[in-house]
């Protein structure tokens, strides 16, 4: 008999409108419904708990969250109210997606809020690396199968196609970043180191003097010293911030600000998880190739 | 688990040596190899992930540590949901002796908020000291079980300390149904709810100190149930019904076991647009009062909220229009034995029935800049013939997400000197307040 899942989270929030709807959507199929809380152009650092969220969460058979305490601010009291013991952390319903994923940048020794917003678990940024959107997939399979086992096999023969697809247009992301490897950019939150190291890019600096701290003169004026010293001529903005420092930085560095879009309906028509990368790589070889 | 990492370390270095040492091999063979890379690759980040998960998971932070005295934890998110119950009848349950390598582990969420408040200019009716460290609120909160939180809140004067609240939160009963008990803060509208260090303003509106009990507010021992309510598609509707034992400040006082006080909140939410939303309320609570359990105090409230956010520069731009508008009805002796002058101070004689309410508005400018004015007016609990008004101005700056500066000018008209009896007489305060702000620690979040 077939089951139907309701499943809501970041990860889909960051795969479709929401991740967890892109990569759970991929794998779930018609099995599933599946909705996101977040949106792609919204920082998912702050989102409002709103109590509509809560008639979504309710009858949720599965939650998925980014995890690293990338939600800290808004989801558990979300989970709190939902009456809905599922997917209370710990209960079967519960799923942090980051356990399957490469996590970088996590701190070493001694964490204090003096380097800003860290993330002492590491950094949550981590979809924006197709290998752990393979591993997203697979675990996301794993879990719906384990939740409706009678739709085990679908979930991973649509996993199967899934990891099929993303692998040849791996293959073809590869290759066209391939010339512009080694690429110095600044970012301007440490969105992006998944997504660099995936594609061989070297972020120098950060508009950001820490993580969730804005930007103040000083940091920018050593920012711009480091943009025409190390000679980078590309920058990384999300959707969410502010353009007026990067565009400053811009002018006085000749480098070219790139609102890039870090999840899935960052922008009209990245509506996939595929879309989002071709989206994000077009932009940056275009960059790269008009700073030759 | 260190062991099978480095396993796996071991296993992939040799694996690239012979790469180098042999001929070039087929395509077909080199993209097998890769693929075993691959697969190699991600056995290392799923077991690094299991580690993450189970360094952060108290149960399983126990088993890591080699220990077995803790009690029974969360299971992982792959493990099966009976798995707790099983692991939790196999041993014993200890409660609270956290006292292995696992402590840490297994300690709660520890915050500080500290509230630094200096006041000046000229008030004859309230005064509050030039400076003072108001409020240190220490909360400890964690997930207990897999179907409970509990949550402690510590308010810190210069003197003395109080249990703010502290309750358990039952997220896993049937029906949609979500239960506290322990000392919490009633769901008599919105600003009864908030803690300090979340209103928007320095002080509480002058209604909440007239007729809701100020500062401390409806606050008592006993139990909440919340449900949300079945309601028309896109409506959020929910309903909190509590019993308390009825000591709240000087709102409710029980003389006797059966002098209980209850509240009830019906709240009703829904998104105008992907940025706008309204959030209406209405609430009762029912008490006896301060003269004895013959004497009761009713409340009724309606509270207001309009939230506009724009996702896409949400992090900048807000604003957050609000009002609540309260009612107390309150029963006191009757005039006889006032006029005689049995009457406690500024207490006026028979049935009061007082109105009051503020209306206030925020709006963000900047990532870290908030401008705004709240307008207050409402009559005194004890003698409704006595009305205080005011008006005030707000800017609140945020150096980080973890501390905040913020400036408030003060307009009071008293109706009357609180200082003496229930005379008419105009009193006007003209007060600039400073607050500092800032937290330590990983402080929950709060409802919307």
């Amino acid at each position: 008999m077939m089951k139907r899942l309701t499943l809501f989270g970041l990860l889909a929030t960051l795969l479709l409108p929401s991740l967890a709807f892109a990569l759970t959507q991929e794998v779930g199929g018609d099995r599933i419904s599946v909705e996101a809380i977040a949106k792609g152009y919204q920082d998912p650092h702050f989102v409002e708990a709103k109590p509509s969220f809560l008639l979504k969460l309710r009858n949720a058979d599965l939650l998925v969250s980014v995890g690293l305490d990338l939600e800290i601010g808004w989801l558990p009291p979300l989970i709190t109210q939902s009456g809905n013991g599922r997917i209370q952390p710990g209960g079967n319903g519960y799923l942090d997606a980051s356990q399957f994923a490469e996590i970088l940048e996590i701190p070493q020794g001694k964490v204090t809020r003096a380097e800003g917003d860290v993330h002492p678990l590491g950094n949550p940024h981590y979809w924006l690396d197709p290998d752990n959107g393979r591993r997203l997939a697979k675990g996301i399979a794993g879990k719906l199968g384990e939740l409706d086992p009678g739709n085990s096999a679908y979930f991973q023969q649509r996993f199967a196609d899934f990891d099929k697809r993303l692998s040849e247009a791996e293959k073809s992301w590869d290759a066209q970043m391939t010339p512009y490897r080694g690429r110095k950019v600044v970012t301007y939150h440490r969105s992006w180191p998944n997504f660099a190291k995936h594609f061989g890019l070297d972020v120098v600096g950060y508009v950001e003097p820490r993580p969730g701290i804005p930007p103040t003169p000083s940091h920018t004026l050593d920012l711009i010293n480091l943009m025409k010293r190390e000679n980078v001529k590309v920058m990384l903005i999300e959707p969410y911030f502010d353009l007026r420092t990067p565009n400053s930085v811009a002018r006085q560095t000749g480098a070219k600000v790139l609102v890039m879009t870090p999840s899935v309906g960052g922008e009209k028509g990245v509506d996939d998880y595929f879309k989002l990368f071709d989206y994000d790589l077009n932009l940056l070889k275009e960059a790269f190739d008009a700073s030759k | 688990m260190r062991k099978q990492l480095a396993l796996c370390v071991l296993l992939t270095a040799p694996f690239a040596l012979s790469q180098q040492a042999t001929p070039p091999a087929p395509v077909n063979e080199n993209a097998a190899l890769e693929q075993k890379i691959r697969d190699l690759e991600d056995r290392i980040v799923a077991l690094e992930g299991q580690v993450r998960m189970l360094k952060s998971q108290p149960g399983n932070a126990t088993s890591v540590a080699g220990t077995s005295t803790q009690p029974a934890a969360a299971p992982t998110p792959s493990t099966p949901a009976e798995a707790p119950a099983q692991v939790a009848s196999q041993e014993p349950v200890h409660l609270g002796g956290a006292g292995t390598a696992a402590a840490k582990a297994l300690n709660p969420d520890i915050s500080m908020i500290g509230d630094f408040i200096a006041t000046t200019g000229r008030n004859r009716v309230v005064s509050a000291p030039v400076m003072e460290m108001h409020e240190s609120e220490l909360g400890v909160q964690a997930i207990i079980d897999p179907y409970a939180r509990g949550d402690f809140f510590l308010s810190f004067g210069e003197e003395g300390v109080n249990l703010e609240e502290g309750y358990i939160t039952f997220t896993a009963l049937p029906g949609g149904v979500v239960a506290r008990a322990g000392k919490m803060r009633s769901a008599f509208g919105k600003v009864n709810t908030l803690h300090n260090h979340v209103l928007p303003w320095i002080d509480r509106p002058v209604v909440s100190g007239n007729l809701v009990g100020g500062e401390d507010g409806i606050d008592d021992a006993g139990a909440s149930v919340t449900r949300i309510l079945p309601a028309p598609k896109g409506l959020f509707l929910e309903g909190t019904g509590q019993l308390f034992r009825g000591d709240s400040s000087d709102v409710f006082k029980n003389s006797q076991r059966s002098d209980v006080s209850v509240v009830g909140h019906l709240r009703g939410y829904g998104d105008i647009s992907e940025s706008t939303n309204l959030d209406l309320g209405v609430s009762y609570a029912r008490g006896h009062n301060d003269f004895g359990s013959s004497f009761i105090t009713s409340l009724y409230g309606i509270d207001a909220t309009l939230r506009y956010k724009p996702l896409r520069r949400a992090i900048y731009k807000s604003f957050v229009g609000r009002g609540e508008f309260i009612w107390s009805q309150r029963q006191q002796p009757t005039a006889p034995p006032c006029l005689a002058g049995t009457c406690p101070l500024g207490v006026a004689p028979n049935f009061q029935r007082a109105f009051g309410f503020y209306t206030s508005a925020d709006y963000q400018f900047a990532r870290r800049w908030f401008v705004g004015g709240r307008i207050d007016r409402s009559a005194r609990a004890r003698d409704a013939r006595i009305t205080d008004n005011g008006a005030s101005m707000v800017l609140t700056y945020w150096p980080s997400e973890f501390a905040q500066v913020r400036g408030q000018y003060r307009f009071t008209r008293y109706g009357a000197p609180i200082s003496t009896l229930s005379l008419p007489g105009k009193e006007d305060a003209n007060e600039l307040l400073m607050q500092i702000q800032f937290s330590l620690g990983a402080h929950g979040a709060h409802p919307f």
